[in-house]
């Protein structure tokens, strides 16, 4: 029993371990903003199955990296990448996007899996894709996906409004002048690389935990579109940080921290929904009596 | 006329000669200036022709209803106007100018549609989509966008529910939202795709009129796609119908008449007035009833009783 408890929580030497791994916790806390700000588009968009799709061939892509050396951040990127545009050119209906979705995924996994078959480096790295890891990030490595968490925050910043308008009502959007194609490429793109550089850190089947769950989370609680981004990110930032802070010691993959973090936000604003969805329904009647 | 329209005449002097007698048939009523203007357009997919020979000019303050068979083109039509779909031949311009895609003078309200749940939007965050939706960036707080959403809410009658989620508004609440919507950036025209469908009785009556009050204060030019004519009848200036590919343009009292919709169709088509409606009932399909969708029983009982 102290075991079990000693590989899921161990705090020996704590300090020390945030020290040396103090660029992980700085990665966790750029990818918390990047998951949280596109996650809001993602769910507008409804697009969560796309995301997976993205993931699964960002995983293959990292996996031929590993296998013929190039590097699993280039690889990842290019699978991310390739998959972002496929979806976006080919799915630009919702149930359209499903199917090729659903074709390309498959796929993708039976490639990366063929990728880790052959390769025969360290296992831990070849696990790490699927469900996170956390090892030591270093400079080069978290300057990489500083630089590209960068470029996807202030596109979405820039393209904010526009692709707002044309994420929730497209056919309007486009009368009055909005490029609704080439926006939903750009943020497909941009999709792309957020999901590249997450399959780094929670691994590619837990990729939605931080792209859809926090923003899901946030459209709970409110529909003010200034809050809905802000708390996003916010419950983001706390679950990637707070799930490497509580994986430092123990022996146990990044992923299940963060994904039980993200989902107990999720459990708790879809409580505090409920309960205020029973106060108005049973205040109606009573203000219609008084 | 304005020198605007008269110079666009002048440049489609070839082509006038040749629409001349359909020009004459299709002038503006209201006799304002004129806003929208189709030369001998058509639209065809592949073999198929939706309509072709369309001739037509909208003048400002203009509330036009666009009648037909389900698959005549109706919202065909609209959507060549706003340049979505290019025109298989002839020509359409927008204040003098030729068609391109996506503009802010031209007001688009589509079919109802109820906002899914997982959108960050209250009711008057959609009113600002309108206001500056297509705009780069994020929508920073200012005192001319607050002002300008505060006259469209006020407009529209929405200030009741403008905090609330959009998710949460009924079909009637969200359509007017998007009339207001249509009318930020003080369009020309106004395009109604079927605003009315899926509305009850009470709320087909508020949209209609807002969409009436809103022409006649701003001057637009409204083209209304709609299957039942009848909340909008006492509003209209022209009709345009549609069926077989072919075109019939006048007054509701020219164009709504046994004989008329009977030639359009090429075979027996009987109108009714009845009780101050119009009830097209037709003997070979029965979707060009003019009446509402069957949900809405009660002029369906009409059409027995004629």
């Amino acid at each position: 029993m102290t075991d079990w408890w000693s590989s899921l929580f161990s705090f020996e030497n704590y300090g020390e371990l945030v020290v040396l791994l103090h660029n992980s916790i700085l990665a966790g806390a750029i990818l918390g903003v990047v998951g949280g700000l596109i996650g809001v588009f993602v769910v507008a968009r409804d697009m969560p199955f796309a995301v997976h799709g993205i993931s699964e061939l960002s995983f293959a892509g990292g996996s031929a990296g590993l296998l013929f050396g190039i590097g699993v951040i280039p690889g990842a990127l290019t699978g991310s990448l390739l998959a972002a545009l496929l979806i976006g050119l080919l799915g630009s209906r919702a149930r359209h996007r499903n199917s090729i979705t659903a074709v390309i995924m498959p796929f993708g996994l039976g490639l990366g899996i063929l990728c880790l078959s052959l390769y025969s480096g360290r296992s831990a790295n070849k696990f790490g894709l699927l469900t996170g890891q956390i090892v030591a990030i270093d400079d080069p490595q978290i300057g990489a996906l500083a630089i590209i968490s960068a470029i996807v925050i202030i596109a979405l910043l820039l393209i904010w409004r526009p692709l707002m308008f044309a994420s929730v009502d497209p056919d309007v959007a486009a009368a009055r002048g909005v490029p609704t194609r080439a926006l939903s490429l750009v943020f497909m793109l941009l999709l792309g690389l957020a999901a590249a550089v997450s399959v780094q850190i929670v691994g590619a089947l837990l990729v939605l935990s931080l792209l859809v769950t926090p923003a899901a989370a946030a459209l709970r609680v409110s529909s003010s579109p200034l809050l809905v981004p802000i708390l996003s990110v916010c419950f983001a930032v706390v679950s990637t940080v707070g799930g490497i802070l509580l994986a430092l010691g123990g022996s146990i993959p990044i992923s299940p921290y963060v994904t039980t973090i993200s989902f107990a936000i999720w459990v708790v604003c879809t409580l505090i929904a409920r309960v205020r969805r029973r106060v108005e329904t049973a205040g109606l009647p009573a203000a219609v009596a008084a | 006329m304005t020198t605007t329209t008269q110079d666009a005449l002048t440049v489609r002097g070839e082509a006038s000669t040749q629409a001349a007698p359909a020009t004459q048939a299709d002038s503006p009523s209201t006799g304002g200036d004129v806003v929208l203007r189709l030369r001998d357009a058509a639209l065809r997919f592949g073999d198929r022709t939706l309509w072709s020979g369309l001739n037509l000019d909208v003048a400002a303050g203009e509330f036009i209803a666009i009648l037909g068979a389900n698959g005549s083109g109706k919202s065909s039509l609209l959507k060549a106007i706003l340049g979505q779909l290019p025109l298989s031949a002839g020509t359409a311009e927008f204040l003098g100018a030729p068609i391109k895609g996506g503009n802010r003078r031209i007001g688009y309200v589509p079919q109802q549609k109820l906002a899914d749940e997982g959108v960050p939007l209250r009711a008057e965050d959609l009113i600002g989509l309108g206001v500056d939706g297509h705009r780069w960036g994020i929508p920073l707080p200012s005192k001319a966008r607050r002002a300008a959403i505060d006259k469209l809410i006020h407009d529209v009658h929405a200030e009741r529910y403008r905090h609330e989620p959009l998710s949460d508004l009924s079909g009637g609440e969200q359509q007017r939202l998007r009339i207001g919507q249509a009318l930020a950036g003080d369009p020309r025209l106004l395009l109604c795709d079927e605003p009315l469908l899926s509305l009850d009785l009470a709320y087909q009556t508020v949209v209609s009129e807002l969409v009436d009050k809103s022409r006649r204060t701003r001057n637009l030019g409204v083209l209304f796609v709609t299957h039942d004519i009848n909340p909008i009848l006492p509003m209209v200036d022209r009709v345009i119908y549609l069926a077989g590919g072919k075109i019939r343009i006048g007054t509701p009292d020219e164009v709504l008449r046994t004989e008329v919709l009977s030639e359009l169709y090429g075979s027996p088509v009987d109108v009714v007035r009845t009780r101050g409606r119009i009830v097209v009932v037709g003997a070979v399909e029965p979707c060009i009833t003019h009446t509402a969708p069957p949900s809405d029983g009660h002029t369906h009982k009409g059409d027995a009783h004629a």
